[in-house]
């Protein structure tokens, strides 16, 4: 049987810096700022104090279910880096990084997870989304928030991100199919850690690579050592960049491994191989970075003191201001539920706040 | 001012405020070029563009979930189911975040958008294109639901679903899209949610319904004036939240109700209403609530149609057994 190949397709793997951060070709230009990159390892360490901060705070009854980053940290952190205040998050729960860098303070993501919602009532990143539980609803969001913000002529980009088990959900493919067709600025970023809760990669799907899953809906799609920060920021930078000025929609799968549970109420021990994950904490982010750093004589004991000072500073204000938030009152169940709360739910209101906080 | 049918008159609403709020945008599968499969936005492309009148891709939760995104830009989105019973992909996304995100985010976040859906039975369509499952959708907080029974109620409920602050879900009867026609002008003029509609004042019992059910109630209702039995009938029209003192002023005056729906009788809307009345004005009632509704059933394929939708003879005989009650 004579055939024609009327498609074909590859994914590029991105790196530049290999686990002992030495770079493996050219690095990008603004990997030679010293200042840029011990700024991404401050950011990749408070993410990680902040981590085992939230964790202490669930394990000591003071705070509700809570996702970490464990050695994740490099793709909020790459992405959110390069993203302005113009441009929208579209965050899913593990996306702490991308929101710390957004401008959603600690507090707001602690209020969160302790189960108020003036959490998501974001100060800084006004139209962000707040952090989406139901997996890979968000995509289909970001490619809403794209349509808009193409229909106004804008100038902005739409970063979501989803884990790559959410990947195998129906919304992930229609929200970058619609991305496709219509040419839409948002960049997908799928966080491969290697686990959905406890199902590994292999269950999850037949393909190769997450991001090839982007050729179905006719996107570029892309992968990248998630654990490399300058690799997920430089294709983040031209995804962004990209989305920006009318370049469409850009899928980025981001290889790492998660050192942690799911959440708090996970227990990784049950399912995780303990060699594979001695391997893979060989290979996390924060290691290479520093060696880096240590290699073009940019950082020092002193350096690395100093951060954690700091750091545990400005962790342990969040923390309180966390601790010392007013307990939501029970009118609040009501009074943004609509613009107007209907007759019919009014006497339930009353009756809420006569109750009170009991 | 001109004559015009349901669906027209949802054309005109739309059309109205497309013209008078560039952040309105409408779009589903087919509503360009084709005007949509029963025609209600037929035109509208062609008047206002490939931009705000879009042809998506077919993808139910994609739709609505692009409505999430684009309202919560601020812009007005009025998105199409093409049949209520394709509707359930796309409950994730109305339920989970259009009904949920103002109040997650304390208000920083809102959902401006209106969500059409045909509905119900009576028109020989096939499997899954005739149920009526309002309930389920007046059951989330944070939605409202809306189901205009005639022409003038069509285009001005649409206005106030265009324009409310929060998620509407817009459910269209589809049997009574073309059986009647109204002189409706097109001012712009909006009819209020939240608000029941008396079509016709009595004194003997109230009769409360909504959607394509209106038109057998108001016959039922003139047929029982000439047994000497004066009946007032209220257009819910908003099925969440429902105004409920409209009807328990009808109640008190008259002393009797009966509801008539063509969705199915358990956890319904009139579950709801009947539970109301009971709650709040079981004193003033002379006879139990009556209900006459489609059958705890499977919507039957269409030769069993008719035997599952109320009729005008089921609806007079649950009257007349409430008027017998002693």
């Amino acid at each position: 049987m004579t055939t024609t190949t009327v498609a074909s397709f590859e994914i590029k793997y991105h790196q530049y810096l290999d686990a002992n951060g030495k770079p493996t070709k050219d690095i990008p230009e603004f990997a030679k700022d010293m200042n840029i990159m011990r700024e991404l390892y401050r950011d990749m360490y408070k993410l990680r104090v902040f981590d085992a901060k939230a964790y202490a705070l669930q394990r000591t009854g003071k705070m509700g279910t809570y996702p970490a980053s464990l050695g994740q940290e490099a793709i909020g952190i790459g992405y959110g880096d390069v993203m302005t205040q113009e441009d929208v998050l579209i965050p899913y729960y593990r996306s702490t990084g991308g929101l710390l860098k957004h401008g959603v303070t600690m507090e707001e993501i602690l209020l969160y997870w302790g189960g108020d919602e003036a959490g998501s009532n974001y100060s800084v990143a006004k139209e962000d989304f707040p952090i989406c539980v139901p997996i890979a609803n968000q995509i289909i969001h970001a490619s809403g928030v794209a349509k808009a913000i193409q229909m106004r002529k804008q100038k902005r980009a739409v970063v979501t991100e989803i884990g790559e088990g959410g990947t195998s959900e129906g919304d992930f493919y229609e929200g970058i199919n619609v991305a496709g067709v219509w040419n839409l600025g948002v960049v997908f970023f799928i966080n491969n850690n290697q686990w959905a809760i406890s199902v590994p990669t292999d269950i999850q799907t037949a393909c190769e690579t997450y991001a090839q899953k982007a050729i179905a809906a006719g996107v570029e799609g892309i992968q990248v050592d998630g654990n490399d920060i300058v690799a997920v920021r430089e294709v983040s930078n031209y995804a962004l960049e990209k989305a920006r000025n009318g370049g469409g929609p850009t899928v980025i799968e981001a290889i790492t491994y998660r050192l942690c549970d799911h959440t708090t109420a996970d227990d990784a021990s049950r399912y995780d191989d303990p060699k594979v994950k001695e391997e893979a904490w060989k290979n996390e982010p924060m290691i290479r970075l520093r060696k880096y750093l240590e290699d073009n004589k940019a950082w020092s004991d002193k350096d690395e003191e100093e951060m954690k000072e700091k750091t545990a500073k400005e962790v342990d204000a969040a923390v309180k201001a966390y601790e010392a938030a007013p307990k939501p009152t029970p009118e609040l169940m009501f009074d943004h539920l609509y613009a107007e709360l209907p007759e019919m739910t009014k006497p339930q209101r009353e009756a809420a706040i006569k109750r009170g906080a009991k | 001012m001109a004559a015009i049918t349901l669906i027209e008159a949802v054309n005109a609403a739309m059309a109205y405020e497309l013209d008078n709020d560039p952040d309105v945008v409408l779009f589903g599968e087919d509503v360009g070029k084709n005007g949509g499969v029963f025609r209600a936005t037929d035109g509208l492309q062609k008047k206002f563009g490939k931009e705000r009148v879009i042809d998506t891709p077919l993808a139910e939760s994609m739709i609505a979930g692009l409505a999430v995104g684009m309202a919560a830009q601020g812009m007005k989105p009025i998105a199409e189911m093409q049949f209520m019973g394709f509707i359930f992909p796309a409950v994730d996304q109305i339920f989970c975040h259009a009904a949920r995100l103002r109040h997650r985010t304390r208000g920083r976040i809102t959902q401006p958008l209106v969500i059409r859906a045909p509905y119900g039975g009576g028109i020989h369509a096939p499997e899954h294109h005739s149920e009526s499952t309002e309930a389920l959708f007046s059951h989330i907080p944070g939605l409202k639901v809306v189901i205009p029974s005639n022409p003038s109620r069509a285009y001005g409920l649409m206005l106030a679903a265009i324009r409310d602050p929060d998620p509407v879900i817009f459910l269209e009867p589809k049997r009574v899209y073309r059986i009647v026609k109204h002189e409706v002008e097109d001012n712009g003029e909006e009819y209020p949610l939240e608000a029941c509609f008396v079509d016709r004042e009595g004194s003997d019992i109230t009769l409360i319904s909504w959607g394509a059910m209106m038109h057998e109630t108001l016959q039922a209702a003139e047929k029982l004036a000439a047994e000497g039995i004066d009946a007032e009938v209220i257009d819910v029209a908003t099925v969440s939240p429902i105004d409920m003192d409209t009807i328990l002023e009808s109640v008190e005056k008259t002393g009797r109700a009966c509801i008539i729906q063509e969705a199915p009788k358990s956890g319904s809307v009139g579950s709801e209403i009947a539970a109301e009345i009971a709650e709040k004005g079981i004193l003033n009632l002379l006879a139990p609530i009556g209900r006459v509704s489609g059958y705890d059933t499977v919507m039957p394929y269409y030769r069993l149609e008719k035997q599952y939708m109320p009729t005008v003879d089921r609806i007079l005989d649950e009257v007349r057994t409430i008027m017998e009650y002693k």
